[in-house]
């Protein structure tokens, strides 16, 4: 075997595994990227009830009740998910992370029915007390409760009796 | 007194880092021997300094230092001492000064045992790792520096982080590290042969034990993630396609991919620029998992602290090496002639094969991973990439890998006949179609299990078949075949265990698609069934740890009306932290797990939310790892590789060649 023909077989590879590669992740892509929308989103715009999407914001203060189960019947979550402009009500059927506390950011995965419950397959509460997930924050600030560079969130018992801030004032 | 000196022994550090990086390269391009000779004891005394800074963290934790920001931030007095210690690197700063003792001690390592070297090879690698030791070492001193002075005194520390004290941080870090470090010296070896323009078989040879030592460290380190995330986090899963998770599954990918191309280069002096290439993107994927973990642009579970300034930073040292690394590469990579030349069937074929596979399942998980940092910096939309999308792009690149895997090492060099292996592997292939169709019909017809079983069985096997070949098991009797085996060299059985060892792992894989779970509520006395086993809730009791308190739930497990153990999950509370912990009681007959976790209790009914897991095969997983591990080590065992130099001679000759 020649070089020239040894190149053009290993070029040939080359093509056909970033070919694969390329085709596999794109077909992936289209059916599992995930979006993430906050309250206000879900308001101003109704998702489709059978697309998967994660709903993050603050758990809202005194929300969270647990359902009372039969003896081996899955247990139940209700709370409510909040950016402070609205709020989303939420079931799951789980186990809570360690992390999941009223007032605290949290991450959400399910689909948004046609009663306007959230139905999570997955709730995310991340590591660290201090740790706000980026999505979350960013939610927060749309919504025009919380500005970072002022500190550390407001408590989120008082989010929804606050006015919404001015937008477009400072940065 | 102990912090300051600390400080002082990192800044040495740097100092002797700056020269390090500095002298022997110049030395190398003047031909100047002096020069060149600093590489070695400037390593050595680096490494004795950074040593010694870590030393000094370290017992500043043990003492619980309260005027040290860092023990402050991340440590207790009333943590138990293997805590304490271990905290030293259970954040960012401790992390970090871990990170550069590490490559300090690869450097000493290479000066220590690299006499064999060309002087000026060894000047160069040398002075490329204590140019990598800079940029660190600027960092840390810059914008994480670990001995920070507060005052007046803090009356006592902050707390660890409670899911972190845990004996998994003793050892999964500094096995990580290891591993990405040792990338480190692989890439300097890449970087020093592009400087001189000349790579061979010699250079091959010497590589290969680095990214074969990092290989099997990284292995450890991650299958130790993946255990300690198993137990730990109570999910009951042991790989979450988390970003962080996927920052050192790349580094994993591109060094396997590595390991085998380096053979190539050292017993066919082919694939050179090739694996010059996969060194140096190796050791970027490590760069980028550091970035990665340590900016908090990706939302993961690892997040440290998220200081901007840090990860840009990073980035720029990311930058800085990759950019410097691939405009040599652009410049020096025609100077490499190959020589070897073969035919696409033949095992530097199968390798080539290996690579193209491997590398397309990194791009595939590097694409997944970044994703919604691009998306988020082109189209500004929040998305996030599951595992859904891991699992059905990377499945179907795997399945060829691992039906050629399995070929690989049964060809010869040069020119195989795809004939002569196929007589090899024709009973292999019966056997996996055999684990198909039982693990079909006793699962339920669960296809995908199924699939991962019968190729479980196809890789062990094949494993199998190369030793049994190689010491003609079948075509003689078992005394000569014994005494083959005797004289086999040890790479080739850490190759065949390496291998075997992702047969395991993929067994476990395929076990844990059978995985059965349950989430009841239980009131005390009240029982469920999961996977034949009754499992009871007896009571769930206070208790009270050092620095935590727990609720912590008796179940008994029954079988037929009679009891077979006593299950203890608990929920632990660290008030310090106000945060809860997940202990998760594991009972395992390395068959299976039988895995118990205690959610939230109801004040008002007194039940208590119960999630068991029954995981089929789960131990495999990382038993698997283990194997490939061994297999490594076996491998790194092995003469040719131990002793690095081919023979003085050549290196004479190839030391007089690199003068003239």
């Amino acid at each position: 075997m020649t070089r020239k023909r040894r190149r053009l077989w290993i070029l040939l590879l080359c093509a056909i595994g970033v070919g694969s590669a390329t085709a596999l992740t794109l077909t992936a892509f289209q059916d599992n990227i995930v979006f993430f929308r906050s309250p206000s989103d879900i308001m101003a715009e109704r998702p489709a009830p059978e697309r998967s999407f994660r709903l993050g914001g603050l758990v809202e203060a005194g929300s969270v009740q647990r359902e009372e189960a039969a003896a081996g019947a899955r247990p139940t979550v209700r709370f409510r998910v909040t950016d402070g402009a609205h709020a989303i009500p939420v079931t799951y059927q789980g186990v809570l992370p360690d992390l999941f506390r009223e007032g605290q950011g949290v991450v959400t995965a399910g689909r948004f029915g046609l009663d306007g419950m959230f139905r999570a397959t997955e709730v995310l509460a991340r590591h660290d007390e201090t740790y706000m997930p980026p999505e979350v924050a960013d939610a927060l600030k749309r919504a025009g409760h919380w500005q970072p560079e002022q500190g550390t969130p407001p408590p989120a018992a008082t989010w929804n009796t606050l006015q919404p801030a001015r937008t477009g004032s400072g940065s | 007194m102990i912090a300051e000196l600390g400080h002082y022994a990192l800044a040495l550090g740097l100092i002797l880092a700056l020269a390090q990086a500095i002298l022997p390269l110049l030395g190398a391009e003047m031909r100047n021997g002096r020069m060149m000779a600093t590489g070695a004891p400037l390593a050595l005394g680096q490494c004795l300094a950074i040593a010694t800074a870590f030393g000094c963290l370290m017992y500043s934790y043990a003492i619980n230092d309260t005027t040290v920001v860092n023990v402050v931030q991340n440590s207790h007095s009333a943590k138990p001492m293997l805590y304490k210690i271990t905290g030293t690197w259970g954040n960012h700063e401790g992390s970090l000064v871990l990170w550069i003792m590490i490559l300090a001690m690869c450097g000493a390592a290479v000066s220590a045992f690299g006499r064999e070297l060309p002087t000026a090879l060894r000047a160069r690698v040398l002075g490329v790792l204590g140019l990598i030791s800079v940029g660190f070492l600027a960092f840390t001193i810059r914008t994480s520096n670990p001995f920070e002075r507060v005052w007046p005194p803090a009356p006592d520390g902050q707390g660890l982080n409670p899911i972190l004290q845990d004996i998994g941080l003793a050892m999964h870090p500094p096995l990580l590290y290891l591993g990405y470090v040792g990338y480190a010296v692989t890439f300097a070896f890449a970087i020093a042969a592009l400087i001189e323009g000349r790579v061979d078989a010699a250079w091959g040879r010497w590589v290969r034990p680095w990214s074969l030592a990092a290989w099997s460290f990284l292995t450890l380190g991650i299958a130790l993630g993946s255990w300690w995330a198993y137990y730990e986090l109570g999910w009951g899963g042991y790989w979450f396609w988390d970003p962080v998770e996927n920052a050192s599954l790349l580094p994993w990918l591109i060094g396997t991919a590595l390991l085998h191309s380096a053979i190539v280069v050292e017993k066919r002096e082919a694939l050179k620029t090739w694996t010059i290439l996969l060194a140096i993107i190796a050791f970027g994927m490590s760069l980028l998992g550091t970035f990665l973990v340590r900016s908090g642009v990706l939302n993961s579970v690892h997040s440290f602290a998220n200081d901007p300034e840090r990860g840009l930073f990073i980035l720029g040292l990311l930058m800085f090496y990759l950019a410097g690394a691939f405009l040599l590469f652009a410049v020096r990579a025609r100077a490499m002639i190959p020589t070897g030349i073969f035919s696409p069937v033949s095992r530097e074929g199968a390798i080539v094969l290996n690579n193209l596979l491997v590398c397309s399942i990194t791009a595939v998980v590097f694409v997944g991973t970044l994703w919604p940092l691009f998306a988020d910096a082109l189209f500004g939309t929040k998305v996030s990439v599951g595992p859904p999308f891991f699992n059905s792009a990377s499945f179907p690149l795997v399945v060829p890998l691992l039906l050629a895997m399995a070929a690989g090492p049964l060809m010869p060099w040069k020119r195989a006949q795809l004939s002569s292996v196929v007589m090899k592997l024709w009973w292999v292939a019966v056997i996996g179609f055999g684990a198909f169709f039982v693990a079909l019909l006793a699962s339920g017809q669960k296809v995908l299990p199924a699939v991962g079983f019968a190729f479980a069985a196809w890789v062990i096997g094949a494993a199998f078949a190369d030793i049994a070949d190689r010491t003609a098991l079948f075509r003689t009797n078992l005394g000569n075949a014994w005494n083959r085996a005797k004289g086999l060299p040890r790479a080739a059985w850490g190759a065949a265990i390496a291998h075997a060892g992702i047969g395991i792992t993929a067994a476990g894989i395929a076990g844990m698609g059978l995985a059965q779970e349950r989430l009841v509520s239980l009131a005390a006395g009240e029982s469920t069934t999961l996977a034949g086993y009754e499992w009871r809730l007896d009571s769930v009791r206070d208790e009270v740890g050092p620095n935590w308190t727990a609720r912590r739930a008796h179940i008994t497990l029954l079988r037929d009306g009679r009891e077979l153990r006593v299950m203890q999950p608990a929920r632990r509370f660290f008030p310090l932290a106000r945060q809860n912990t997940t202990e998760v009681a594991i009972h395992t007959n390395l068959m299976a797990d039988l895995y118990a976790v205690i959610g939230e209790e109801d004040a008002a009914t007194g039940r208590a939310v119960i999630r068991l897991h029954y995981n089929l095969l789960a131990p495999w997983i990382w038993l698997g790892a283990a194997v490939m591990a061994l297999g490594g080590g076996l491998s790194l065992a092995d003469r040719r590789v131990r002793v690095s130099a081919p023979n003085r001679a050549a290196i004479r000759a190839a030391a007089g060649a690199a003068r003239a």
